[in-house]
């Protein structure tokens, strides 16, 4: 079987690269801009044809949480909302965390607070990478910047999830779940038949029973999960860091920018260079973990980094910690659904460089 | 005729009631009294009885019974606050074949979790949903719940439940017979002998409507709660009586054409 080429909307790749990923559940409840995931996906009834289960929920609530009783079963499932949506199904995330069970988790980002806007923003990043519902956790987190990347990510987002036993967030926005690109999508695989031995699928004699809880009311052994937890996180910053970089070779200054971004700064760093100025790009592909080490190798070699983020600055702290205060960071954004033109971004980086 | 000894009657197999294979050894968190422990063995002996085990997987709610899980023998799932029957939608629909049940007390089921219920029910997933009705919540300690009788005390409705400001209590058996999901409704209690029989019985025809797929099944059991109600077992379950069956009365709300 070979690979398939069409021309798809961010959010249709996503809905077509699960059924093909062998998906077992899909639940969700309608949002703009991403209600095109589950239309999608209830158009192309793969319960029919894979037996991949598809449902409209009655809430956010109710579709994470089927997402959690699915995941339970050792099931590959999976939601997909945008930022108000995704703020009611934090709950249900924390507890997936807490449970330690994978799941892929889809935010098509829009402008916020609130109901904020429909237009696309990177305002979710905090609540994206800092775990978002309460408790000390982390998801993992991936920043697609293409049609493409929509697609490929669902795959290797539920290979993460189920390597780690952690719930994975494709963290794209509206513009990249709006725009139409040609995509190579791989060929159908199966859905497994793989019964996972800490799933409760109805206990056989031949093994205890198994318990999907978050809950210890031992403090000692509270803590213990804890930090067995923080070993699975420190383990994902050793192994599954990802990242491209765009002439750093001979970079002076550096914008640090992903999804949406990280595209106009490609522009924006052709602009630049037409200038003369030595502009270089790093576009981090897993939000958490965070490319720290190589920001921090790159911070002893330019002058200063740009973080150009579609919001009022988030990932930008990120990259200050990162190179510890070794060079300048600055952050250059737009909010409420405005999107920058890489000519301002040019303008930004010019003014970051007089100081 | 040879007198009968305590000794004789306590000799196995002279007993008619046995504990079930499928209650744990674990001690259980239960105050004395409570009908929780009750509804549990009952449940356990209809899933050894009709050999249900191994297709078994249940949700647990939060509240007293949010460590059911400890007590009988099958897989578990711990659901969020409210969550339970989203939880079990997921897993039927995944595995139609298994046998999955909620067990969810009345703030859980009849307050944060309403919207879940409801629909749940309304979309007629082929799952029981076990409701144990105390009417207060009696983990955290004896607050108001959706059912709390009118007039009846809290720790949150210290003067009496007023209805003219805090609502009247809530007949969720009622609600979910109206919608044409549930395929069978009842009432139920575990506090005689009798009540235990039937409830078995109920939970028995709810497992044969799943096996048939013929819609939701929702089990409400009217329960005690000695600690949170401040009474004896003896007084608690005399005022269940009294109080809560006029106004939660018992039977079956629906059950399905044969």
């Amino acid at each position: 079987m070979e690979k398939e080429l069409k021309l798809m909307k961010g959010n249709e790749a996503i809905a077509e690269a699960a059924i093909r990923a062998g998906a077992d559940g899909y639940f969700g409840y309608p949002i703009t801009p991403q209600s095109e995931i589950l239309e999608y996906l209830m158009e192309a009834n793969p319960q029919a044809t894979t037996g991949m289960v598809v449902l409209q929920a009655e809430s956010e609530v109710a579709a994470i949480n089927m997402v959690y009783g699915g995941a339970a079963c050792g099931k590959k499932v999976m939601t997909s909302s945008s930022s108000p949506g995704i703020s009611l199904k934090q709950e249900g995330i924390t507890y997936i965390a807490g449970a330690e069970l994978p799941c892929l988790i889809v935010n098509v980002v829009r402008g916020g607070p609130g109901l904020g806007t429909i237009q696309p923003a990177q305002s979710d990043y905090f609540q994206a990478t800092k775990g978002g519902g309460h408790g000390d956790y982390h998801l993992l987190v991936l920043a697609p910047s293409s049609v493409q990347e929509m697609a490929d990510f669902v795959e290797l987002g539920f290979d993460l999830a189920f390597k780690y036993r952690n719930p994975v967030m494709i963290l794209s926005d509206g513009a990249i779940g709006q725009m139409m690109e040609k995509v190579w999508l791989n060929p159908q695989k199966k859905r497994s038949e793989e019964i996972l031995p800490w799933a409760t699928t109805g206990k056989p004699a031949s093994r205890p029973r198994n318990i999907i809880t978050s809950l210890d009311l031992d403090s000692e052994r509270q803590e213990k999960f804890n930090l067995k937890l923080i070993a699975k996180y420190r383990e994902m910053e050793e192994k599954e860091v990802r990242f491209e970089e765009f002439m750093t070779e001979d970079a002076e200054y550096l914008f640090v920018a992903y999804g949406t971004s990280a595209r106009l700064c490609q522009k924006a760093l052709q602009l630049a260079r037409a200038e003369g100025i030595k502009a270089g790009l790093l576009r981090p592909i897993t939000l958490f973990p965070f490319p720290k080490k190589r920001l921090n190798e790159l911070a002893d070699r330019v002058k200063g980094m740009l973080a150009v983020e579609m919001s009022a600055g988030q990932m930008v702290e990120d990259v200050m910690l990162s190179v510890n205060g070794k060079t300048r960071v600055s952050h250059y954004g737009r909010m409420g659904g405005m999107i920058p033109t890489p000519e301002e971004v040019v303008e930004n980086l010019k003014s970051f460089i007089k100081g | 005729m040879a007198e009968i000894t305590f000794n004789d009657i306590i000799k196995p197999e002279n007993l008619a009631y046995t504990k079930s294979k499928l209650m744990t050894d674990n001690v259980m968190h239960y105050c004395p009294g409570c009908g929780h422990g009750t509804a549990h063995q009952a449940l356990a002996e209809v899933i050894e009885e009709e050999n249900l085990q191994s297709r078994t997987v249940g949700i647990t709610p939060v509240g007293c019974s949010v460590l059911m899980y400890n007590y009988i023998d099958v897989d578990f799932q711990e659901a969020a606050h409210g969550r339970a029957p989203a939880l079990a939608t997921a897993v039927k629909r995944l595995m139609p074949d298994k046998f999955v049940f909620t067990y969810q007390g009345d703030g859980d089921l009849a307050a944060i979790g309403t919207a879940e219920t409801i629909h749940t029910c309304n979309r007629g997933e082929n799952i029981l949903i076990i409701f144990i009705n105390n009417g207060i919540y009696g983990m955290t300690g004896g607050q108001m719940a959706p059912t709390t009788l009118p007039g009846m005390k809290s720790a949150t409705s210290p003067y009496g439940r007023d209805v003219s400001v805090m609502g009247s209590p809530i007949k969720m058996a009622d609600i979910v017979a109206m919608l044409p999901g549930t395929c069978y409704v009842t009432r139920q209690s575990v506090n005689t002998a009798g009540g235990v029989r039937k409830f078995k019985k109920a939970l028995k025809k709810a497992v044969q409507y799943q096996n048939e797929k013929r819609g939701t099944c929702f089990i409400e059991v009217v329960s005690n709660c000695p600690s949170g109600w401040k009474m004896t077992p003896v007084e608690s379950n005399k005022w269940m009586e009294e109080n809560m069956f006029p106004f939660y009365p018992l039977g079956d709300l629906k059950v399905p054409a044969e």
